[in-house]
This record gives C-alpha cells, structure tokens and sequence, in this order.
C-alpha cells in the first residue's frame, strides 16, 4: 500500500458544497408538494376542527350519504367482480364461438363514462321511451297504473349502469392473472382429480386474487368519483353530497368537511389495493409459459358462455354507441347549432394542455425516483400520486381553497402596494382547472413513464454518467428516445380521460366555458340529451383510443411478464 | 489489433484509492473496510464469488453509490468522502466503466455510442475514434446499430467507448463473462493488449479465476465483503493463506493428519507444516493438477486404485482410491496428457512437498 498522506487531508469546499442537495431532489420534491397540494389542503382541512356544520349535518343527510355511498361501493364492487371474474375466466380457459372477439370486445365498454351510459339507459326504459312505449303498444296499457316497470332513477339504476361501464378494471386484471398462472399449477390440480370448476374455486381464483381486488378498488373509486350518473338518478352520495352543501348551501366549509369524511373511504381503498398490490407479487408460480389448453364447450354451454360474454358488451357499449349514432345522424344540426366545434375546441385545447403538463411532470418525477435520493423523494413522489383515487369533487375543493389563498394575498399585496386590487387571478380560470386535471390525472402519467424508464437497464444510466452527462443530459441523451413511446401513451392517456372528465369541470371551468362533458350533462339534465348526442359519440369516440392501446398491449402481453404497463394507479 | 490511445503521456496519470470502505445495504452489510489501491498502468483484479461485494466496490469507485465510510481518491482528488457524504458525481470524476451487458445505447450507432463521452469540439478524439473502430475490425459497422453486433464486437465497442473520454481509471465489471467460451480467450487477449497500451489504472471485477491470473498484476481475493489475500497470480495459486483462497481455482484433495516434528505424516508422504503447533490436527491440501500419477508401480509412490478416468480432452481426470491404515479416501487427479487406465488396475502417484499446503483442521 503506498502513502495514504495525500487521501487523508482535509476536504475541500468544493467538495463539500457537494453536500447541498442536488438540483434534481430539489425539483422532484418541489414539484410533487406542488401536485399534491390538493389533496394535503383537503387532508389539513379533514385534521382541523369543525365548525357546528357536523351537528346540522349528523342530523339530516350524514347518515344518508353513508349509507348510500357504502351501497353504491358494496353494488359495484359485488357487480364488477361477478361480471369482470367470470368473463376473463371464460376467455382465458374455455374455448367457444366468439372467443377470439370477446377477448378484446369485454374491454369496450371502458370507453364509455358512466353518465353517458345512464343518459342512454334513461332515455331508453323512461316512461317515454322506446321500450316502455313498445310494450304498452304490444299489451295496450294506458297508464303507468296498469303494468310494473323498474325505475332507473335508483340506487339500482346506478349500481347497474356503473357495473356495466367499470366491470372491464376486474376483467383486464383477471384476465391477466389468468393468463400469468402457470399451466403446470392448473394441470396439476386436475390430475389431482380436481373439475375444472373445483381448479377454479380452490387454485385458479385464489391465485388471482390480488389482481382482482386491485381491479374491483379502481372501479370502486371510480364510482366513488362520479358526479353525472348520481346526480341524474338522484342517489345522495357523499360525491352529490359535496356539490350539494358547496353549490346550493354555498358553504365552502361544509363541503370540505363532507370531503374530509370521503377521504376515508378513498383511504379505505387505497390500503386495500397497496395490500392486494403486494401479495400480487407473492403469487407468480413458475414462470413456464406454455398455450394454455382450453375446455372445449359445446351446445347449449357454448351458447350460455357466449351469451354471458355478449350481454356486458352489448349492454356496455354497443347500446349506447348505436343510440348514440342514431340519435346524432337525426339531431347533428341542433348539436352543431349548439357550438359544437367550439366546445369540441375547448375539450380538446383543455385535455392537450393537461397532457402535455402531465407528461412533463410525470417524467421528472419518475427520473427524480430513479436518480434516487432517499425517502423524501419516494415518499414526495407517492403522494403526488395519491390524486388519482380522490373523486374529483374533493379535488376541486383542494384545489379552490389554495387558489383563492393565493388571489387573496396577491390581491392585499397589490391593494397595500400598489393600491388597487387584482381581484381573482387564478380561481375561475383555466389554470384551475389544468391544476385539477394534473392532481387527478398524474398518476396516470407517472405511472405509464415510470413503467417505461424501467424497461431501461440501470447500466445505461451508469455507462451515460460515467462518460460525463449530467443526470439533465443522460435524460435528454438517453431516457428519452428510449421511452418515447411511453410518454406518447402517457399523454393519450391522460387527454382521454380530461375529455371525459366531468365532476372537477362543472365546478372549476371559467364561467361560461363549456366542454363536451358539461354540455352533453347539461342537456341531459333538460330532458334533451338526443340533441347533444354527437357531442357524447366524440367523447366515446375518443374514450376508445386508450381501449384499442389496452386491447393491443395487454393481448399482446406475454403470460409472466405482468399486466399491461398502463393499469392505472401503479405508483 | 490493439489500437494505440493516440494520447502521449498517459502512464503519467495518477490511480485510484480507497481507504477502509465499508458499506450496507439496508442491514446487509456487503463490503467491510475494504483499501485498494491501483497504480497507473496496473491492472488489478477483484477476485471473488458472487455476492462477495466486488461489483459494490466498483460502483463505489464510480460514484454511482454515495459511500458510507471510508475514502476514495482519484489521483490527487479526494472523490467520495464517508463521514460528510461528500461525494463528485460519477461525470465528473473521469472513470470509465464498462458494464457486464455492455450497455451500449440502442437507439445510437456504433461510431455515436463510441464518441458519446466527447465534446462536439474534441475533433482529435473523434478522428481517434474513427480509427480505433479500424483498429478492431468494426470500421464497417461505424453507422449500424449495436444490435446487429456479436457480443464479441459489443465488448470492443464498449471497451472503446470507455476508453474515449481518456479516463484517469477504468472500471470493468465482469467484462469476458457476457461472452461465448469459445470467444472469450481471444477478446481477453486483444483486451488485455489494448489495456497495457492504454497505460490507466484499470480495476477489473472477476468470479474466474483463470481470467483474473490472465488479465492482472495484482489479485485481490474477496470473500464476504473482506479481502482475503492480495498479491500477484503466481503468489495467490502457489502460496493462498487460506483454504478458501485454495479452492478458488477448483476443488482440492485433503489429506488429514497430525503435527509430530514439525512435518505431517500423510500416505502419500511427509510434508513439512511450518507455523503450525506440534500435534496440532491440520490438512494436506494438494491440487489435482499437483499429483503425478504413472502406471508402473515405483517403489517410491503410493500405490493407488484407479475408480475412473476420463478424458476432457488436453487433459485426464482420475478418481483414485487411496487405501491405507484401513480406511478408504477418493482423490482426484488431473494428468496433461490422455493417460486413461483400466479401472480397478493399480497406479502409483508422488507430490512434489512443494506443492502441498498445510492449513489447521478447523479451518473449512
């Protein structure tokens, strides 16, 4: 060993300036707190003492919402898992007519938002609609006295009309799962003397468990966030229930309250997908992948799994989308006389923007977590993410509350200073509403980026610092031709789901900016949704694009090598 | 074949220190006040099983881990400090560091991947460049994408693209292990030559042996975070201070026995056990290669019973019997030549006491 006088002298301030943290946790740390301020402000406000709004509430309608929010979620999740489980099982195990197309067609029904289902059903099994007029002329009622007929506008309705739109969550990640489970475990269990319908009970479903529950969460906070659907059928979900203390009380304070208590529920769920998330991971069995064999059915249990298949599909999206056309050939002129292409403009101009803002944050944050420096930046990074289970109403309150902070301290700063005042800067404005379309929308972004970047091996990133580019240069270098692709999803992602948004929007969208969600509840709500159906066909027309991404990756997807890289929430 | 770095003055550039490293991951614990040193234009080698923390030292060395204790110097730059957990970033600290899957960049050509480390203005190197894809035969794939490369032509790639920048240290992690058998003794030929052209401390990181008694001027033998031995190829195959550093280079025969006049007493001869306490129990180890083993019973050898024996080719392998004081021993032995007796017939075999080793019993 040589000398080691020169090694142990003291260090220079160069090096120690080194100490500071670097540029990249400081933005990604930044950056997250900026995405998450919602969520924090609504969870200050869950953590700050009421004012008597909890004793006028606990007795009128708390006990309601509850109730009525824990049927909608117990319903939906009931119905999903039936519909979701029993469908994939069927395509990924049984072979029969239709298989092939179902395989893909059960994920369709995901291009359609809930309320634009309910619209549909609405108009359909309403007392003036088609079939309730087909079957008094069929019978020849007079009256609604002289037959029975279900009422849509009920928590049923909306149980029903959620399931058929959320079920594809359950399906897609069964389907997975399915598809993941070695051959050898299922064939083993079958020589053990096993039916195939004992494999399914005793091996196949407990395997696929974890994905399962991950999927019945997301369809559950999904329906936790759905403004369009309960308000039209009138369930008093904690969701309607927010719109209805902010907007008709006008008691800003209430609502975040009431908002506060939706929290748990979103919490709730998030416990229950983290913990399903990381047994998914216990579960891989071996990794031999292999066709898998199917049970041939014949007869009439052909035609009964087809028909099981069909009647999601059919009820899910062929109806509303054929209705839909129909209604928009008959009324496109009223549509287009409505400012169509305008409020086409606004929904895309608004869904781009968000996009693209959400694209470029997701990849920062997800090259902050990979440059890695500590809890500070993995803990930063998940709660930005946290948005995507938090229904849009309780986002819209974190995000007014901050906002208008804001405006009033630069509004008393331009009063002191300045001596007028600025009135209301951001509240009211796009930038609000691109605010709550990046808190909610992230995760989705940084999820897809993140599944990307980790495609690329670490080496490159080594190879790349090695040979002398900063962390900026080997992501402009490297990371991004390489996820290219990813980002290109990511943002599609994120822009179909900003046209489809609906509960954030009516409250956060400038007065008098209409998109295509505002404009098609709008008619709905007069009773004259048939004249906005074209405006409803673009929003599924382009709620169909991340289906088709869906459909070609997870059908392309190997057994073994995970679900499809765009599942949502999986930061 | 090796092409000349083009740079004069190279072997003047100072090496690499680190000073009693250690490091955890979590609770694990991976290397254990570790010191290492490489002189310019030496090539030292880090020996060891895997999960032996060779790899970790290297990344540490790189910067692309922060270093929790210890010191590491780059020449006259003090680089990772692990009491402040100061730290210059892997750019600026002039490694270059060639991974075990090359991580060539896909979406670059050859010649983009080889100048990736140089500035738009270094218009010598890229000529350099230019001519070193010559000197390896590549000139022809300078716009093609890494994926049409063999993995030989991956690894000279890499190996340039490393060498580009002039780095003050090289690091290799595992470089021949990506690659065929067949390939590998000729790109460590050609490696090696461009490396003592190059004149920069290289560390290189190794589980093979044969490769680091090739390749190095000095050997660090790694078990368990801890260095066990450090010297030069010959020194670490004559003279290992411990039985795992024996076994490195494959499974050996004990015989056991007894101290008794400063020499045990083994069938196959007394051999002399200096250091060691009289009576103590200890083992004979003598490597298969170290046994010479002939087919006319001699008078002076130890008669043994042929089990098998087997050809691998350039070399035999004998399992022999060794029969003595009523017990019966297995013991393996590797002939230079095909040399194939008839099972069950008698052979007779001699050691050299040179290339015996005596350790205690207790040790494993």
């Amino acid at each position: 060993m040589p000398s080691t006088a020169a090694i142990d002298r003291a260090l220079p301030a160069t090096l120690l300036a080194r100490l500071l943290p670097g540029r990249w946790t400081v933005a990604t740390v930044l950056v997250a707190l900026f995405v998450a301020t919602p969520v924090l402000t609504v969870a200050v406000i869950a953590l700050t003492p009421a004012t008597d709004i909890w004793r006028h509430l606990y007795s009128t309608v708390l006990f309601s919402y509850v109730e009525k929010t824990l049927t909608l979620m117990v319903g939906i999740g009931i119905g999903t898992f039936v519909i979701g489980t029993g469908t994939a099982w069927l395509v990924t195990m049984c072979r029969f007519p239709g298989r092939n197309m179902f395989n893909w067609a059960l994920l369709l029904p995901l291009a359609v938002p809930a309320y634009i289902l309910a619209f549909v059903v609405t108009d359909q099994l309403e007392y003036a609609g088609t079939v309730q007029v087909a079957l008094r002329d069929a019978f020849g009622w007079k009256s609604r006295q002289e037959y029975w007929f279900p009422e849509i506008r009920s928590m049923g309705g909306a149980i029903t009309v959620m399931t058929l739109v959320l079920y594809p969550y359950v399906y897609l990640l069964a389907r997975a799962a399915f598809l993941e489970q070695s051959v050898c475990v299922l064939e083993v269990s079958r020589t053990l003397g096993k039916t195939p319908w004992q494999c399914f009970r005793s091996v196949a479903l407990p395997l696929a468990r974890p994905a399962i529950v991950v999927g019945m969460s997301l369809a559950m906070m999904e329906a936790l966030n759905d403004f369009g659907t309960v308000s039209y059928f009138a369930v008093n979900t904690f969701t309607l229930g927010i719109y209805d203390v902010w907007l008709n009380m006008n008691d800003l304070g209430g609502a975040a309250q009431l908002a506060s208590v939706l929290m748990m529920f979103v919490i709730l769920l998030i416990v229950l997908e983290r913990l399903a998330r990381r047994g998914q991971r216990y579960h891989h069995t071996s990794s031999r992948l292999q066709a898998l064999p199917r049970y041939r059915l014949t007869g009439l249990r052909a035609g009964l799994a087809a028909a099981a298949c069909a009647i999601p599909v059919l009820l899910g999206f062929v109806l509303p989308a054929s209705v839909l056309v129909s209604y928009a050939i008959r009324f496109y002129e009223k549509t287009l006389e409505a400012n169509y292409l305008e409020i086409t403009l606004n929904s895309v101009g608004l869904s781009a923007g968000a996009a693209a803002v959400a694209v470029v944050i997701g990849l920062v944050l997800a090259y902050g977590l990979r440059l890695g420096s500590g809890a500070v930046v993995r803990t930063a990074v998940r709660v930005a993410g946290v948005g995507y289970a938090v229904p849009g109403a309780v986002l819209a309150i974190g995000v007014i509350v901050p906002m208008a902070a804001v405006d009033n301290a630069v509004d008393a700063v331009a009063r002191t200073t300045l001596g007028f005042s600025t009135g209301l800067l951001l509240s009211g404005t796009v930038v609000a509403i691109l605010y709550g379309y990046l808190a909610r929308f992230l995760a989705l972004s940084f999820g897809t980026v993140d599944a990307g970047l980790a495609k690329v091996s670490r080496s490159m990133d080594g190879a790349a610092r090695t040979l002398g580019a900063s962390p900026l240069m080997t992501m402009v270098r490297v990371h991004f031709p390489l996820v290219r692709t990813s980002l290109l999803t990511a943002a599609l992602l994120v822009f179909v789901d900003c046209m489809k948004e609906l509960p954030m929007t009516i409250i956060l969208r400038p007065f008098g900016l209409e998109t295509l969600a505002t404009f098609v509840f709008q008619y709905a709500s007069y009773e004259n949704f048939e004249e906005s159906a074209l405006g409803a066909l673009t929003i599924v027309g382009a709620g169909l694009i991340p289906v088709i991404i869906l459909a070609v990756t997870s059908l392309r997807t190997r057994p073994g090598h995970g679900g499809p890289e765009t599942a949502p929430g999986a930061c | 074949m090796a092409p000349h770095l083009g740079t004069p003055g190279l072997h003047m550039l100072p090496g690499l220190h680190m000073l009693n490293v250690s490091h955890a991951f979590g609770s694990k614990q991976v290397v254990s006040g570790v010191s290492v040193f490489v002189a310019p234009g030496e090539l030292v080698c880090l020996l060891g099983p895997s999960g032996c923390g060779k790899t970790t030292l290297l990344r540490l060395a790189a910067g692309l881990e922060t270093l929790q204790v210890g010191r590491i110097a780059i020449g006259e730059e003090i680089v990772s400090d692990g009491a402040s957990g100061a730290q210059v970033p892997p750019e600026r600290r002039g490694v270059g560091l060639m991974f075990q899957d090359f991580a060539l960049f896909p979406h670059l050509t050859v010649f983009e991947n080889v100048v990736f480390g140089l500035a738009d203005r270094a218009r010598d190197r890229r000529q350099w460049a230019r001519e070193a894809l010559k000197g390896i035969g590549l000139e022809a794939y300078a716009d093609a994408f890494p994926h049409v490369l063999s993995g030989g032509q991956q690894q000279r790639v890499a190996l340039l693209r490393a060498l580009a920048p002039v780095p003050r240290v090289l690091l290799l992690d595992e470089p021949f292990s990506g690659l065929d058998v067949t390939l590998r003794a000729q790109i460590r030929a050609d490696t090696f030559e461009v490396l003592k052209q190059a004149g920069i401390a290289t560390l290189m990181v190794t589980h093979d042996p044969e490769e680091a008694m090739f390749m190095a001027d000095r050997i660090l033998v790694m078990k368990d975070g801890r260095i066990m031995q450090s010297g030069a190829p010959a020194e670490i195959y004559s003279r290992p201070e411990t039985v795992f550093v024996a076994e490195l280079f494959g499974p050996v025969n004990r015989l056991r026995g007894q101290v008794a006049g400063g020499a045990v007493a083994t069938p196959l001869g007394r051999f002399a056990a200096p250091g060691q306490a009289e009576g103590a129990a200890v083992q004979a180890l003598i490597r298969p290669e170290a046994l010479v083993v002939t087919a006319e019973p001699a008078t002076t050898a130890t008669p043994l019973r042929v089990v098998t024996a087997r050809t691998l080719g350039r070399s035999s392998h004998l399992t022999l019997a060794l029969e003595a004081d009523g017990g019966r021993q297995l013991l393996q032995a590797r002939v230079a030549r095909t040399f194939l007796p008839e099972p069950g017939t008698t052979v007779a075999a001699r050691v050299d006491p040179a290339d015996v080793l005596v350790f205690p019993l207790a040790e494993a």
